[in-house]
């Protein structure tokens, strides 16, 4: 299908802001009189407050208010709370200083003094599991399960247990998750290749790199929030319950977010204290989150102790798996990023039958939550590998035996083994062949020069990619603007743009005649999802696509009202309805607009649909008389998963005296639909790349298991990928095969773009060793010598956290 | 993680000199980031800070921590900031960061780290690059402080380099776009036709956590010779 806007570049209106500094990000707002505050954290891996005396801080002139976990709602557990009286991990904040300036509020904290016991405290799921191993929580160690989750209990796992298996094999003892479809043992009897590893993945900080600062004021009974959230209109019921406020009493401005990644998703327990420092105080508030507060509060990536059994028929076909993981889950509820890495693994490579058993401990290190691709990841990083090792073992090629295994239009996703919306990995897979040119560079595997070994990588990884139900909301005014009003969010991928642009598309607009409304509740925002989950593009383009044909059927019903005949005989061009046969029947947008204000009723939104979310309701009626509006509920088909499907190829040379890596060459190919945004789509696939160069070599949670403490807080000791652990060059392509359940065939890509990446470096870095795979990411340099020259690791095999 | 920092030691006794006389370390030229961390903590306890016990509750491996002071008292002194003078009122220990940012609005120079790691606060000392989360105020009076904000030409018209961000699609969440594009003008003054991997190596003292390095070369070499 041609388009106008879809599938052409374009320069999102929020880069002018970005490359000009005008871009506000929730620091850099101002109040008058505004306080600065300040946390005290625990110094503590876990412990409870026994006595607080703040008599002192109190006495210092400019000392305006404190908070503790006592003048704060507390949250049910095992979720995070605002403040706290039982410390969690190292970082854990107790209470919260405000004052006249920044450094009196420092100094005011250094005065008072807290009487903490200590508690004890765990930094390894699998020590918590021990007969008699501590639990990092006093009501449990282990968070959700059976299906269900807002609740702790105690699992301790049997000796026998641990006794039953070899060095190095993880134990598997109660689980709290199952399930299965087909049969496993007829799967394994089957196979002729069984390959049963256990392995390791880190648990990784967020690291966004704007901190998640926040500044609040109260004005006529409205709470103001000037926020650092991924998203806007799904966000607001939860930021308005943290602050226990009715949602439209809250309005909330988050027009710009330096980074999330997951970690910013909807609502956080932080945003709400300069909220309450402010009702306390009567001055607007602002906390800055320093950067060792960022790593603490950010939230991090769960690390995954696991054991992965899968068969293999002899021409490479996944016969069975059998997945078993214990998620390192922090200290409150934490993520189902297990729960996902099973149904990673049931798209992926579509074994015919599966098994997965899992179990969420809780130890006292930051709280766990969503990264970009939450287990689906993780396990890219593990069985990509180990796919590796079976073509190697079967004499298969390791692009063939991905193909033979990929999933398609009627693949079964999941526990549920429900549909897909289409799947055109295959496709994918042959494009990245041949833009890399595998058959000729997987000749160069194991290629020296002096001390450097040429290593050739294929990495595959998933994500769903969309959800439907949401609601639209356009208004074309009497100057005959488009206004498109999306309460997506804006995260730094520019698809709340992109995807605004279908609606200019279906209402045939010249996009310099749109405005997107946004970033602002008082902006009269529709409810949206969130901006996460990769889910933004196939969401926001069904939300915008049925709002704006909600507005072409009432232009064309005032056209065909005023002009006679019809609306078939009558159709859109040049921001103009005009009859068919006869163009001197015409009336402009900006006409028929002046005239939906005067029809009134649903025309100019004061009537709204029935089956809109309230938030959209009380949006349409704040625009009501201003202009035509176009708004409707998504009830577009969508019955299957819209999956997001990334494959990646890299070629590295491995410096074996170092243990150093350098990527020269990375391609990698989406099947991600239609693409909307070209250079959107590339900015996606190469920064996710970047994350993922991260996720496979350097990046991890370090803590001492003696003392609970973090070893790794600060951006440099945590060896973020920078500009020189990168390729000079990248290529990033796409299949654009339409997706049928999305009005314009798109679907959504932001998470597996990192899994892909990471899979594919863990990969040519085991291919460059002429096979040795590590099943544990990071592979840091180290482990790189140790295992060139034979030595064994410093680690133990199934140690988590470590140096 | 910040190749493009020289660390230069000025000595035990002239940290605090430069703290007197405003020559601060980015004007000696030795290092293209200007003061050391050893010499900006001194030139902090040179001002009169203090630490308290109360280091173990904030103080971590890895991570600063903030420096309470007692007793400081702001000074008038003149900034030449994005080519105009302005006067301002400034503490003894407060970086050029927390002035711009706090004191002169222009918060464009952003603050992600605080601590010399990300470059998110890339700002121009006579055309060096500098970190001004980790320079003081009072050591760079006799300094032409460039910020984001001080590039548009006075009719609006973007600078060459600002053009190439937006052409090329630099920026994903654009927090530290600013230090990105400031890092990238410098470059391109003292190399202007970098190849792509001195680009590289020009702006690894700029951290992306959304792995924009990719878009951001394509920007710099499309405003190489432009600019």
């Amino acid at each position: 299908m041609s388009y106008k806007l879809i599938g052409k570049n374009f320069t999102p209106p929020d880069v002018m802001a970005k490359v000009t500094g005008k871009a506000k990000y929730s620091e850099d707002f101002r109040a008058d009189g505004m306080l600065f505050c300040k946390l005290l954290l625990s110094p503590m891996p876990h412990g409870r407050v026994l006595n607080i005396d703040t008599s002192e801080a109190l006495k210092m002139p400019g000392v305006a208010g404190i908070l503790t976990a006592d003048d704060v709602p507390p949250i049910p557990k095992p979720a995070t709370p605002i403040l706290t009286n039982e410390p969690l991990y190292v970082g854990d904040p107790i209470l919260a200083l405000a004052a006249e300036s920044e450094e009196l509020a420092a100094e005011a904290i250094e005065k008072i003094k807290i009487d903490l016991e200590p508690l004890p405290f765990t930094v390894d799921p699998l020590e918590s599991l021990y007969p008699d191993g501590p639990n990092a929580r006093s009501d449990g160690n282990s968070a959700g399960g059976y299906g269900k989750s807002g609740f702790i209990d105690t699992v301790k796992w049997t000796a026998r247990d641990f006794a039953a298996v070899k060095e190095g094999e993880l134990p598997m003892g109660q689980h709290k998750y199952e399930w299965s479809y087909g049969d496993i043992e007829t799967g394994f009897n089957k196979a002729k290749l069984t390959l049963d590893e256990s392995f390791i993945t880190a648990s990784t900080a967020h690291h966004c790199l704007e901190s998640r600062s926040a500044m609040a004021y109260w004005q006529n009974g409205k709470c103001f929030l000037h926020g650092s959230v991924q998203s806007q209109s799904f966000a607001v019921p939860y930021v308005a319950r943290y602050i226990g406020i009715k949602p439209e009493d809250l309005v909330f401005i988050a027009e710009y977010c330096g980074g999330g990644f997951g970690s910013k998703g909807v609502a956080y327990p932080i945003m709400a204290i300069p909220a309450y420092m402010s009702k306390k105080t009567s001055r607007p508030v602002m906390i800055r989150i320093t950067r060792s507060e960022e790593y603490f509060l950010g939230t991090a990536r769960p690390g995954f102790q696991g054991r992965l059994k899968i068969g293999f028929s002899d021409d490479g076909r996944v016969t069975a798996v059998d997945l078993y993981i214990v998620q390192e889950n922090g200290p409150y509820s934490g993520g189902s990023d297990y729960l996902s890495a099973a149904d990673a693994i049931s798209l992926v490579y579509t074994p015919e039958n599966m098994r997965f058993r899992g179990i969420p401990v809780q130890t006292n290190t930051p709280p766990r939550g969503a990264q970009r691709g939450p287990g689906q990841n993780q396990i890219a990083c593990i069985i990509e590998p180990i796919l590796d090792k079976a073509a190697k073992e079967l004499g298969i090629d390791r692009m063939t035996i991905r193909k033979i295994n990929a999933p398609d239009n009627h693949t079964k996703y999941g526990q549920k083994q429900g549909p897909v919306t289409s799947a055109y990995l295959t496709d994918a897979i042959e494009r990245g062949a041949e833009e890399f040119n595998w058959q000729e560079k997987k000749l160069l595997s194991g290629k020296r020069n002096g001390s450097k070994v040429i290593g050739i990588g294929i990495g595959q990884a998933y994500h769903s990619a969309g959800a439907s139900g949401y609601d639209g909301l356009v208004r074309i005014t009497p100057d005959g603007k488009l206004h498109i009003h999306t309460g997506v969010g804006n995260l730094g991928t520019y698809s709340y743009s992109a995807t605004s642009r279908v609606a200019a598309e279906i209402l045939n607009y010249d996009w310099e005649n749109c405005v997107i409304e946004r970033g602002d509740s008082r902006k009269h925002l529709p409810w949206n999802f969130g901006q996460f989950g990769s889910n933004t593009t196939f969401t926001m383009s069904r939300t915008n696509y049925v709002a704006a044909m909600d507005a072409r059927n009432k232009l064309l019903e005032i056209a065909a009202m005023d002009l006679g005949g019809t609306i078939d005989e009558y159709e859109l061009k040049d921001e103009k309805v005009i009859h068919k046969s006869d163009s001197t029947r015409q009336l402009s947008y900006a006409a028929i607009a002046q005239r939906a204000i005067e029809l009134g009723n649903k025309f100019d939104g004061h009537e709204a649909p029935e089956d809109i979310n309230d938030m959209t309701k009380r949006s349409v009626a704040g625009l009501a008389g201003t202009g035509l509006i176009g708004v409707a509920k998504d009830n577009l088909e969508k019955n299957g998963t819209p999956p997001a499907l990334v494959v990646g190829f890299m070629q590295i040379e491995l410096d074996l005296e170092t243990g150093k890596h350098e990527i020269l060459d990375y391609v990698a190919v989406a099947d991600c639909g239609t693409v909307v945004h070209p250079m959107g789509l590339s900015q996606q696939i190469k920064g996710g790349a970047v994350m993922g160069i991260g996720m496979a070599a350097l990046e991890r949670h370090v803590y001492d298991p003696q003392n609970g403490l973090p070893a790794n807080v600060g951006l440099l000791d945590s060896k973020l990928p920078t500009f020189l652990d990168v390729p000079a060059h990248m290529s990033a392509f796409a299949v654009d095969k339409p997706d049928p359940q999305n009005p314009v065939g798109a679907r959504g890509i932001g998470e597996p773009v990192q899994g892909a990446a990471a899979a594919a470096l863990l990969g040519a870095i085991s291919d460059a060793l002429g096979g040795h795979y590590f099943n544990r990411t990071p592979v840091v340099a180290d482990m790189v010598i140790n295992a060139a020259s034979g030595r064994p690791q410093s680690h133990k095999p199934l140690q988590v956290n470590t140096f | 993680m910040s190749s493009n920092v020289n660390f230069y030691d000025p000595g035990a006794d002239s940290a605090l000199e430069e703290l007197e006389e405003g020559t601060g370390a980015a004007r000696t030229g030795l290092g293209r980031n200007g003061t050391s961390r050893r010499a900006f903590i001194k030139g902090i306890i040179a001002a009169g800070a203090t630490v308290s016990a109360g280091f173990m509750l904030h103080g971590l491996a890895g991570c600063t921590r903030e420096v309470p002071v007692r007793g400081a008292v702001e000074r008038l002194i003149s900034l030449n900031v994005n080519g105009t003078v302005r006067r301002v009122d400034v503490l003894p220990q407060e970086t050029l960061a927390m002035t711009l940012r706090y004191k002169l609005g222009l918060t464009g120079t952003k603050l992600g780290c605080d601590r010399s790691e990300c470059g998110a606060c890339t700002v121009l000392l006579d055309d060096v690059t500098t970190y001004a989360c980790s320079t003081l105020t009072h050591t760079v009076r006799k300094s032409q402080i460039t910020t984001i904000e001080g590039l548009q030409a006075a009719n609006g018209d973007l600078h060459p380099v600002q053009q190439a961000f937006i052409d090329e699609l630099g920026p994903q969440c654009g927090f530290c776009t600013p230090g990105q594009i400031m890092s990238t003008i410098a470059l391109l003054k003292s190399s202007p036709r970098p190849t792509r991997e001195e680009a590289q190596m020009a702006l690894s003292g700029n951290l992306c956590r959304c792995g924009a390095y990719d878009h951001y070369l394509n920007s710099v070499m499309r405003a190489a010779g432009e600019a």
